[in-house]
């Protein structure tokens, strides 16, 4: 084991992919010289070469509107949006073509890609940088969607993502890159979709995160165990496929759940995760189901960003207040 | 002269073949006799099959759809430039004949247009993308595909289909530029049929020649009459050329005219003159190469009679073929949209056709 933060995790999944299959091409702005802006694929071009690990132009309908090109010629694109923000930009390749090629083509053009894209709050980025926009997603049936909150997911998920047949949108952290380190297998390993993890076992209530929001989850969780409630971490780890029978397991045990994420209220994901448990554990609920979440307004400009991404604070009062109701 | 030409543009388009039917001085085409009357054949069946879908439509035998008709000069002499065993077409919704020169065929196309899915799905060896109904977003498609190949040593080229409408996209401009950078071995065949539904192409920029956009990419753009199956086929020959050779793409500006409705939900009476549909209709890109064809002796009234029965069999055959099936029921829903589908949509595909998940 190797102790690694989440940025170097994904340099070290791209570069063991890259050397097992030469069908994999990296596509992205800054990538190559520069090694990225977060350093994410730092020595690869060197590495790999410039036709493996491209520079693109400023334009993201095209890094992913030409990976669909590639992976109809039979290779492997790894496209990378600079930041998530910046998706909607290529919004109409992602959802109109890249989720649905396969489905259109009736089989013929799967899309074996892997989407990497940086989001999420705090991190002091200019506007437009940092929302959190992966509920937009969810509905371009077709795409997988992952979310990895450990540098060992991190690694193990973007290698079953990259070996998946099927399109994958994988969500990076931006304020984990450095600041999550856990322990990362040497050996290869893969972590499969659509099964969540325990982050911290709990009895009174589960608090259900994903990405950067798990850790917040886990400081919360602690803080609320010193005031006398056991409270579970789950980390759902994929948005699609989505883990029900351990969101049904966790309500059952704790009969109460908070949803937190970095998105906004109306609409975001925390909302399907609460019709979810309505239906799967109906009758273990002992209490409403809590969310804190962004609100409904857009991401604001960096001074006031910790009144808006959810913070340790505004989750411990969402748990006492579920705990509490 | 050429017939098609903008009125607002004294840029002169390549033409070879005059309205009379007569070849330009010296041209010694690159079709040779029998592909010449291969393109006949196409063009005739393109014509004849879209007056046959037509009137599938107004009975209710299929969905709406678009004619190629008037642009079959433009398709076809494009498409004749291809070799269909290496190099690939990434089409958008009206170059039927284009399509079918690469492998696909009539039934699928009235499959997709009566609503089987299975009327998309392009067999192994059959190298072209599926319809592309979100306009221009087969641009990057085309470049990446072109690129991908090259990428794995082969020399084949790529023609990306799109018009005057899809030219106004963002992934118009976004998809030249990464090929000029790339070298990408596609060509970009802009098919300027003059309308964009009810838009003109006055409205829909305010450039007078779309063939010039190529300088600001890096890669040579050129203006050809499009209802000159010699001077769109001479054009694209050329460019196929240059990809192959690993000089990068063209763009191929081929001015034509839609002569039919946009589709067949359209009526364009409400918007196109009488008078200009007329004068176009002089310059139907059919008539000319049939005078050309008569001038050679390459083909008489008797044998034109002989072909336009035999391509109204083919297409009966096709109709009927379409027809015979299945119709398909909610599995196909489900069928593709993944290779390892998630459960909860394995869970929805069991109650939606009570079969098992």
């Amino acid at each position: 084991m190797a102790v690694m933060n989440m940025v170097e995790a994904i340099r070290s999944c791209l570069s063991d992919e890259m050397q097992r299959d030469e069908r994999i091409m990296l596509l992205g702005q800054d990538i190559g010289v520069n090694g990225g802006v977060f350093r994410a694929t730092e020595g690869l071009q060197e590495r790999f070469g410039a036709d493996r690990v491209v520079d693109m132009p400023l334009a993201e309908g095209v890094i992913i509107g030409s990976a669909v090109g590639l992976a109809c010629s039979g290779l492997l694109p790894i496209p990378e949006l600079q930041f998530l923000g910046f998706g909607s930009q290529a919004f109409h390749q992602i959802e109109g073509q890249v989720a649905r090629m396969r489905f259109r083509s009736q089989g013929r053009y799967p899309m074996s890609m892997v989407i990497r894209a940086p989001f999420g709050g705090n991190v002091r980025t200019p506007e437009m940088h940092s929302d959190a926009h992966e509920a937009k997603y969810v509905n371009a049936a077709g795409l997988k969607i992952l979310m990895p909150a450990t540098a060992r997911d991190a690694k193990g998920l973007l290698a079953e993502a990259i070996r998946d047949p099927d399109p994958v949108l994988f969500c990076e952290p931006l304020r984990g890159y450095r600041l999550i380190r856990d322990e990362v297998p040497e050996k290869d390993y893969t972590v499969p979709f659509g099964q969540a993890r325990i982050a911290r076992e709990g009895d009174d209530l589960v608090i259900v995160a994903w990405s950067a929001a798990v850790v917040i989850a886990e400081k919360a969780a602690e803080l609320a165990a010193a005031e006398g409630y056991s409270v579970a971490v789950l980390d759902l780890r994929s948005l699609v496929p989505l883990d029900t029978d351990a969101l049904r397991e966790a309500v059952a045990r704790c009969g109460r759940a908070l949803v937190v994420h970095e998105a906004t209220l109306t609409g975001g994901f925390g909302a399907e995760i609460v019709a979810t448990i309505q239906q799967e554990a109906f009758w273990s609920l002992q209490a409403p189901i809590g969310r804190v979440t962004a609100p409904d307004t857009p991401y604001p400009i960096a001074s006031v960003e910790e009144f808006y991404v959810p913070s340790v604070e505004r989750v411990l009062a969402g748990v006492r207040a579920v705990i509490e109701a | 002269v050429s017939t098609v030409s903008d009125p607002r543009s004294n840029e002169a388009p390549l033409c070879l073949l005059a309205s009379d039917g007569t070849l330009a001085e010296g041209h010694a085409p690159a079709l040779d006799d029998r592909e010449l009357l291969s393109a006949w054949r196409a063009m005739l069946l393109s014509r004849a099959f879209d007056e046959r879908c037509f009137s599938l439509q107004r009975q209710g035998r299929l969905g709406t759809f678009s004619t190629v008709h008037g642009e079959e000069a433009a398709v076809i002499g494009s498409a004749w430039a291809l070799d269909p065993s290496r190099d690939w077409i990434v089409p958008q919704y009206r170059e039927l004949p284009a399509m079918l020169h690469q492998g696909y065929t009539l039934t699928r196309f009235l499959q997709y247009f009566t609503g089987d899915p299975a009327g998309n799905f392009m067999p192994e060896g059959v190298n072209v993308l599926p319809f592309q109904i979100s306009l221009a977003a087969q641009l990057p498609h085309a470049v990446g595909l072109a690129w991908g190949l090259r990428h794995q040593g082969s020399d084949a080229a790529v023609i990306a289909y799109f018009g005057d409408g899809a030219s106004s996209e963002g992934d118009t401009h976004e998809a030249m530029n990464l090929a000029g950078l790339r070298r990408a071995p596609v060509v970009f065949l802009l098919k300027n049929n003059g309308w964009a539904i009810s838009t003109p192409v006055a409205k829909q920029t305010a450039g007078l020649s779309f063939a010039a956009r190529a300088a600001g990419y890096g890669f040579p753009g050129e203006l050809v009459d499009g209802n000159d199956l010699f001077a769109v086929h001479d054009a694209t020959h050329r460019a196929v050329e240059r990809a192959r050779a690993g000089e990068g793409p063209t763009l191929i500006e081929a001015r034509t005219y839609r002569m039919g409705a946009h589709n067949t939900a359209d009526d364009p009476t409400r918007y196109v003159d009488p008078a200009e549909l007329e004068r176009r209709r002089a310059a139907d890109p059919i008539d000319r190469l049939r005078r050309y064809l008569l001038n050679r002796g390459l083909i008489d009234a008797g044998s034109e009679t002989e072909l336009a029965a035999e391509l109204g069999q083919e297409i009966e055959v096709a109709v009927r073929a379409s027809e015979g099936g299945p119709r398909p029921g909610p599995a196909a829903l489900f069928a593709h949209v993944y290779a390892t589908p998630p459960q909860r949509v394995r869970d929805q595909r069991s109650e939606a056709t009570g079969e098992p998940g």
